[in-house]
């Protein structure tokens, strides 16, 4: 071991996979907490899961964001359409050392196999967990699939919070250690009834919820109106709450969005704004910048949600260009000096075609 | 890596000779979804909506005017809910049991018609505004989810009005609304087809009499 990785507030000095220590009054181990309980200004993103069984695919996903944010979301078939697991790409992330937000939709399990999910994705390392309705599963590329929606987004945080909390499942029975997770839900200020949205926030609040996340934000003065009325309800010192970004790709594309995915709200302005332009891509991200900056200074705002599906290679420069970390620098996946010292060792073992029995092994020990 | 169209298989070899049927898969700019739906196979008979829970249904302006009318409704089901436990000793010496088929069918049809009823068991119209949400695609029990369209549609059945857009405008109006408020349990599926109204009058009974000895011991 020669060199020493620099020190990281948020990094176990005994190793980058082990678990951190508990803080107290914080409910998980993670990273993500303990940004946002410091008052500090988090970023979270969304990996786009792939279609495919290669572990390597999503670690070169997660490589793109590495140093830029503080959890990763790992989606669970978004959009109802059948993607690698969100229990499995979190099973490789923890493996990493990242900090992921794995996110739990009702559609496709019911309680049975949510609550093992919970236990099984806390075991892992898995410190955020995000819970979620989940689209209809009209919406996806299997029509056909059986919709489950046994609990929904607020029971399913009752859920949880239950077997946090008083480490039981829903039927009573104990858990002999409880999953210690930091619980997050969505919120959508951007869909009717929206004098009801900030009071249903509060009911998710009831329920469990210590963050949100909430869908694209390209309507900041909707945002400010909901914000105001749930700084109004005291909400927001109860729950952080990110807001949702992201850059549009083209004019076509928001007007495709506009019409296809339901709850995402683009007003004319925007797409007005992209269409004017030269290049219709550096517009995008410019907006999206411009929207977190707008978004960062609303009272009450702890951070935001970067979704950049398809354009993930954007989302360092987005959190870059827009300077939201005021030169915080997030948690960085490195190898250690130890772990490159044993590749180095152990490299000829690929190369060359030594089959060592245990009798030469004595042999040379001598 | 070439890609071959994967064939169902059994230990001796191919489950049946005709090859499998799967859709073509997308490229450039389109989605698998609109694929799928685009090679559907095709029939004359469209059925009208997307969800199977909508079909059972008739057309919704009978449950809207419940919603419009939740404060009268309100008030009706408080005076009927405590006809209901006055006539408790009548149904525990007929048995609950016995009186729970004729008293289903009447709840069933009159629920049915008033609100859509989806007979789960365990009605929460006073805490929804009279907008029954298991007539909601996802079910949901404790608010819209955030796939409401502009105009407060359903994202999933486009021409029904989101039931929890319905549920709070329903619920402004009546004098305990605020019941909306409150955190629902998950639904107990074993509880479906059995009458709600027998159920809050046996659990409130109980009440009334554990209070009764509570104040009197």
């Amino acid at each position: 071991m020669s060199e020493k990785r620099p020190f990281h507030p948020d990094e176990n000095p005994a190793g980058i996979d082990l678990p951190l220590d508990l803080l107290p009054g914080h409910s998980s181990r993670g990273r993500l907490e303990r940004v946002l309980r410091r008052g500090e200004f988090a970023v979270t993103t969304e990996l786009n899961p792939p279609d495919s069984a290669d572990p390597e695919d999503v670690y070169n996903r997660a490589k793109v964001f590495d140093g830029w944010v503080d959890a990763i979301n790992a989606v669970d078939a978004s959009g109802a359409n059948c993607h690698m697991s969100s229990v499995g790409i979190c099973a490789l992330l923890t493996r990493m050392g990242y900090a992921p937000v794995m996110q739990i939709a009702c559609r496709d399990k019911n309680r049975i196999a949510i609550q093992g999910d919970v236990l099984g994705g806390a075991a892992m390392g898995v410190a955020n967990i995000l819970c979620l309705t989940g689209d209809g599963v009209q919406a996806g590329d299997q029509p056909g699939a059986k919709p489950v929606f046994d609990l929904d987004s607020t029971s399913l945080l009752e859920t949880i919070r239950i077997m946090r909390d008083n480490g039981k499942f829903l039927s009573g029975r104990k858990l002999t250690t409880s999953p210690q997770v930091f619980l997050g839900a969505a919120i959508n200020p951007f869909a009717p009834p929206y004098d009801f949205r900030p009071i249903h926030l509060g009911k998710k609040i009831a329920a469990g919820a210590q963050f949100v996340q909430s869908q694209y934000c390209f309507d900041v003065p909707m945002l400010k109106t909901f914000m105001q009325k749930a700084r109004d309800l005291g909400h927001t010192e109860k729950v952080f709450i990110l807001v949702g970004v992201g850059p549009l790709a083209s004019a076509k594309t928001a007007k495709w969005i506009r019409s296809n995915v339901p709850g995402i709200h683009i007003p004319d302005a925007v797409i007005k704004r992209l269409e004017g332009a030269q290049d219709q891509k550096k517009e995008g991200k410019q907006l999206c910048i411009d929207i977190i900056n707008e978004v960062k200074e609303i009272p009450g705002v702890s951070g935001v949600h970067v979704m950049a599906y398809r354009q993930e290679e954007y989302v360092a420069e987005i959190v870059d260009e827009s300077g939201v970390l005021k030169g915080r620098r997030p948690w960085k996946r490195e190898a250690r000096a130890d772990d490159a010292t044993v590749a180095a060792r152990l490299e000829h073992l690929l190369k060359d075609d030594i089959t060592e029995t245990q009798v030469d092994m004595v042999k040379s020990a001598h | 890596m070439d890609r071959t169209q994967p064939v169902s298989t059994t230990a001796k070899g191919p489950a049946s000779s005709a090859p499998e049927v799967l859709p073509p898969t997308a490229s450039g700019g389109v989605t698998q979804a609109t694929v799928v739906k685009k090679t559907a196979p095709k029939s004359d008979y469209k059925p009208a909506d997307v969800s199977p829970q909508r079909r059972v249904q008739r057309s919704y302006s009978v449950r809207l005017w419940s919603i419009r009318h939740s404060r009268a409704l309100e008030w009706f089901y408080a005076r009927f809910a405590d006809t209901f436990l006055l006539l408790h000793p009548l149904w525990k010496s007929i048995g609950y049991r016995r009186v729970e088929g004729p008293v289903k069918f009447i709840e069933k049809r009159v629920k049915g018609f008033m609100f859509d009823c989806r007979m789960c068991g365990q009605c929460v119209l006073s805490s929804t505004g009279m907008s029954c949400p298991m007539n909601c695609p996802k079910q949901l029990r404790n608010g819209p989810c955030g796939g409401v369209r502009a105009n407060g549609n359903c994202e999933v059945e486009p021409d029904m009005p989101c039931v929890w857009v319905k549920a709070w405008e329903g619920s402004r109006n009546m004098v305990k609304g605020d019941a909306i408020l409150n955190v629902q349990k998950p639904v107990d599926q074993s509880l479906r087809e059995t009458s709600a109204w027998l159920r809050v009058t046996a659990n409130a009974a109980a009440a009334r009499e554990a209070e009764k000895a509570g104040t009197s011991a």
